[in-house]
């Protein structure tokens, strides 16, 4: 790409915005752009699917950790040193033989960030937003899962107050396993509740 | 730019390609530009501060998206807008509803943000290719 080495291309638009409330925001002392970066690299690199793995397979494996999870999941996933920002009011819904949870936020896109790092894109998009909740069968068909026409499909629409992690089946052929060998076939997708938990190779 | 590193390789890749509605990206990159990122680090950071309560925070972000949704008519026709990057998408209402309670907290106004964003972009040019860009 040829630069006119007379001067530095501006970003767009929006990013000389976000650029400028920085400033602004800094000038007055509210924020702290080193603390910005700290928070960023927090989210980024030390947050994210594993911990919702480490979440799901301690419940596979251990039956007092499920029935905590079941009655305060906020208290039992912190217990994991999981909490803070959008972890508050966790509810874990848990996927059975007859009922399939799926979770959205139809407004905005909340999120449980602490044990799922940030939401994807495409959780995010309008379309994942409608028809999650208007045509949930056709939403998992799109991620290739097929139930069984009697599976009940649940919903949840997450709020400022409330956020959903779904506990997905644990998979058929894994008796005996450990939760660090159940771990990799928690995905992110099935604690979002559009897939399964991912089968023993 | 930066990327969530994919979770297992046990993470399927659904065949969303061939789904024009609803695209997907698996752990794909969570902030695709710099200033969502950037912005994102913003609203957590005010809130940590107790400027606003995280209620707040997303009462305008629904409020931002819905209007949105409400100019560019059904959800699926946004897709039918110049940008197909939903992540920009989401971080413009992001923005815009953080500049929104920035103005109701009295902590900067939009024509405050013009301002300082038209300095920045005189300093861009102003500024030889290489050398740091700053305001003064």
């Amino acid at each position: 790409m040829p630069h006119d080495p007379d001067h530095t291309e501006p970003p767009s638009d929006p990013a000389l915005r976000a650029k400028a409330l920085e400033t602004i925001l800094t000038e007055k002392g509210l924020i702290d752009p080193a603390a910005l970066d700290a928070l960023i690299d927090t989210y980024e690199t030390r947050i994210g699917p594993r911990n919702g793995a480490k979440v799901v397979a301690k419940a596979w494996t251990e039956p007092d950790f499920l029935d905590w999870l079941r009655t305060d999941a906020t208290a039992a996933i912190e217990s994991l040193g999981f909490g803070g920002r959008q972890g508050e009011h966790m509810r874990v819904v848990e996927n059975t033989e007859v009922i399939h949870n799926i979770v959205v936020c139809t407004l905005c896109s909340c999120y449980p960030w602490p044990v799922l790092g940030l939401p994807p894109v495409w959780y995010k998009s309008p379309p994942y937003r409608s028809r999650a909740v208007s045509d949930p069968r056709s939403v998992l068909a799109e991620f290739g899962t097929e139930l069984p026409a009697e599976t009940e499909i649940r919903v949840w629409d997450s709020t400022a107050e409330m956020r959903y992690l779904v506990l997905p089946k644990r998979p058929a052929g894994t008796e005996g396993w450990s939760a660090e060998q159940l771990k990799p076939l928690v995905t992110r997708n099935a604690m979002i509740g559009v897939e399964e938990a991912a089968r023993p190779a | 730019m930066t990327l969530v590193e994919p979770l297992s390789a046990t993470e399927k890749t659904a065949d969303f390609s061939q789904s024009p509605r609803l695209p997907l990206d698996q752990a794909g990159p969570v902030f695709a530009e710099p200033w969502h990122a950037q912005a994102f680090a913003m609203a957590v950071s005010l809130h940590a501060a107790g400027i606003f309560s995280w209620a707040d925070w997303t009462a305008a972000l629904s409020e931002e998206i819905a209007s949105a949704t409400e100019t560019d008519g059904e959800p699926a026709l946004i897709a039918d807008t110049a940008s197909t990057d939903w992540n920009d998408q989401y971080f413009r209402h992001w923005l815009t509803a953080l500049e929104t309670l920035a103005a109701q907290r009295g902590l900067a106004d939009r024509d405050q943000i013009t301002a300082v964003a038209d300095a920045w972009r005189a300093a861009h040019l102003r500024t030889p290719h290489g050398e740091p860009v700053t305001l003064v």
